[in-house]
């Protein structure tokens, strides 16, 4: 029987899921101050994801956890080229562009925690931080599932006339789901301003992107609904963010929708549950893809380009220490949500 | 005898069918290489090989329907998702296209789609749910909701030989925490549609299935040691087709009724099962037909909330003590 066998492709290598030209964007023109912001940005959620995974053996955070480590610049870079009035969608793999959204440390921390002081009142937990006045439209934990929802998003801004843009972001193993191409489809035909950033990290769970995929080119896709595309080195904060930058200026100026795949990778396993390697990835290809680290790779160009010394790392290290220590203390003190929350919203209330 | 998991009983279960029948085959995702998002399947992919364990995108609504497709081919495939609360983005394939083949073409579709279930893991909203009670209302669909290790086996074994479409749902919360010596010879096989009484009793009954009949269980060594109580519990194992008649038994046997799920309350299977007894014993009750669910709010995330929402044995010696005392 040859039911369902998954096509190979032997010349995929880890490496042919880097974009073919891994040069980094020019630092010169660049605005020192702003470089250091972005830095410090990812910085921030490296070390907010290494305690949430600490708080997680510790039995304070409970469920499923999904980190972001690996894949800072994404949010990062994104986050740094949309404007607060736009909106943002995510998969349950949120905490990072949360973060990047201002959310802050400690209302993330404290949903992590289920306590009442979260972003969600703690009734959402990781997979669902949530924040209106940050137009941060949520996690989703039904992967592909925020995708029509950023499309009606953009839908709405243009009914309204408005300029904003909405954004979504997913991993590749969503775009085998029928939730991707039939909002797609949509945004292409309705000319919408959506941008539909595809975290390519190269695994859904634990299955490689080519074994359930019949083209790994994710960028490819856009030409089913004649829709912009870009593919773009997710290891470089600054490449993202002008990406996105173009894909916005499109959405904002034509009214037209992009689809971006960013190429990443994510250094710990899927969830808390899972091992970083084995099974389905080598320690060696996990070690391969640390070298290109942003948060390793991205001081040192700072430094060689005398944007950052010594004392500066040292600094904004021991401030995001602060930072993150302050919000897991917060996290610990807040109150557990009141069993009268309980029944609170599920319609509006009278 | 050796003593099993509820998880490795279904495993064993899974592996015998495909050992026994090379129509049968795994299709969901994270399946094969990787062996399941709890392992279900590990070791299945050595064995079998990845033409019969099969790898699929995250395309729920095309798992189901292929599953179907390959099946009105002669095939026998078990479609996992990988939490079951993903089974409604297949909800149109189930319930307009699998449920009602047979009925419309004479179409047999004998699939199993099966996945974990339930709550009391913190897995918030979209990883806790219950979703037997929308799929009960639909004509065409059986459901079975393994309590024991010794079911959980039988009852996938049963489901993959089943000629209808059988929705299998596995308790996530019993995976590794429950554990049962089971033969390791012949054929463990589960009737679908048959009941089990759990316990026996005189004073009052306790129908409940799945996870719940762990906590019905200690509450009513609780209502032994405490107040004196027999309390009979009866482990449905089957949804549909329903066991009337070991309801209809059990309810002539206590004359007191309490139904336990883990589910919410509102078009839950409890009233199902009320207005059955309504229908075919009602003069046998001494009390009224009483209901300890899940309230009827989305499962919240925060442990205290999510306690306070499922169900609790404490909950269930409650409400067994106002029924006992009519
Ligand atoms: C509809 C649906 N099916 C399955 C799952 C279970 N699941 C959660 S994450 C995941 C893998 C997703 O991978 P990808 O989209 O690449 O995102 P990543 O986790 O890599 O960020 C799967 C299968 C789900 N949450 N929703």
């Amino acid at each position: 029987m040859a039911a369902g066998r998954p096509r190979r492709r032997d010349d995929l290598k880890p490496q042919a899921l880097r974009p073919k030209e891994a040069t980094p964007s020019p630092l010169a023109g660049e605005s020192p101050a702003e470089l250091r912001r972005l830095l410090r940005d990812m910085l921030l959620i490296r070390r907010f994801e290494e305690r949430a995974g600490e708080q997680y053996a510790l039995g304070k955070i409970g469920g499923f956890c999904h980190l972001y480590i690996g894949q800072e610049a994404v949010a990062v870079g994104s986050m740094a080229a949309l404007r607060p009035d736009d909106y943002v969608m995510c998969s349950y793999r949120e905490h990072g562009q949360a973060l990047a959204r201002g959310l802050g440390a400690r209302s993330v921390m404290a949903e992590l925690f289920g306590k009442a002081t979260g972003c969600s009142g703690g009734k959402g937990g990781s997979m669902h931080l949530f924040d209106a006045e940050r137009r941060f439209l949520g996690g989703h934990a039904i992967v592909g599932g925020q995708i029509p929802l950023v499309t009606g998003a953009a839908f709405a801004i243009k009914y309204r006339g408005g300029d904003q843009v909405a954004a979504a972001f997913f991993g590749e193993a969503a775009v085998n789901n029928g939730a991707f191409h039939e909002a797609l489809n949509m945004a292409a035909l309705w000319k919408l301003p959506a941008i539909y950033i595809c975290e390519n990290n190269r695994y859904g769970m634990g299955t490689a992107a080519e074994r359930v995929s019949a083209i790994y080119d994710i960028a490819a896709r856009a030409c089913s609904y004649d829709m912009a595309a870009e593919t773009v080195d997710g290891m470089e904060v600054l490449a993202v963010r002008d990406a996105v930058a173009r894909a916005a200026t499109r959405a904002r100026e034509q009214q037209v929708p992009t689809l971006l795949e960013v190429r990443t990778y994510r250094f710990m396993g899927h969830s808390m549950a899972d091992p970083i390697h084995g099974h389905y990835r080598t320690k060696e290809e996990v070690e391969q893809h640390k070298a290109r680290d942003p948060i390793a790779t991205f001081p040192e160009r700072l430094r060689a380009a005398g944007m950052l010394d010594e004392e500066g790392w040292q600094a904004m290290e021991a401030d995001v220490a602060a930072e993150i220590e302050d919000a897991v203390r917060f996290a610990d003190e807040s109150p557990d949500p009141e069993p009268s929350a309980l029944s609170a919203h599920v319609y509006r209330e009278a | 005898m050796a003593e099993v998991t509820y998880l490795e009983a279904l495993r064993q279960g899974l592996r015998e069918e495909m050992r026994r029948d090379e129509r049968v085959f795994i299709l969901g995702e994270d399946v094969g290489a990787y062996g399941g998002a709890f392992k279900v399947t590990e070791g299945f992919y050595e064995e079998f090989g990845e033409a019969r364990v099969i790898d699929t995108p995250i395309s729920e609504a095309a798992i189901v329907g292929a599953a179907a497709g390959a099946a009105h081919m002669g095939l026998r495939p078990v479609a996992e998702m990988q939490f079951i609360d993903f089974i409604s983005c297949a909800y149109d394939m189930l319930t307009n296209y699998v449920a009602t083949a047979r009925y419309r073409a004479g179409l047999p579709t004998p699939i199993v789609v099966r996945g974990p279930c339930g709550g009391y893991v913190r897995g918030g909203p979209f990883h806790s749910q219950n979703p037997e009670a929308a799929f009960l209302h639909t004509p065409g669909l059986k459901i079975v909701c393994p309590a024991t290790a010794r079911d959980a086996k039988g009852l996938i074994k049963a489901a993959i030989r089943d000629d209808d479409p059988v929705l299998y749902f596995e308790h996530k919360f019993l995976y590794r925490r429950i554990k049962e010596a089971l033969p390791e010879d012949g054929d463990l096989l589960t009737p679908i549609g048959k009941a089990r009484i759990a316990r026996e009793g005189r004073d009052l009954s306790i129908i409940t299935y799945s996870a719940m009949v762990w906590k019905a269980l200690e509450a009513a060594e609780i209502l032994e040691r405490e107040d004196g109580l027999a309390v009979e519990v009866l482990d449905l194992r089957t949804l549909v087709p329903m066991d009337d008649d070991a309801i209809v038994a059990t309810v002539e046997k206590t004359n007191k009724v309490m139904i336990v799920h883990e589910d919410t309350r509102t078009g839950g299977v409890a009233g199902e099962i009320a207005a059955r007894i309504n229908e075919r014993a009602f003069e046998w009750l001494d009390g009224p037909v009483l209901r300890v669910t899940a309230a009827d709010v989305p499962l919240p995330y925060a442990p205290t909330l999510e306690d306070y929402v499922l169900p609790q044995t404490a909950d269930v010696v409650a409400v067994a003590r106002r029924l006992a005392a009519y």
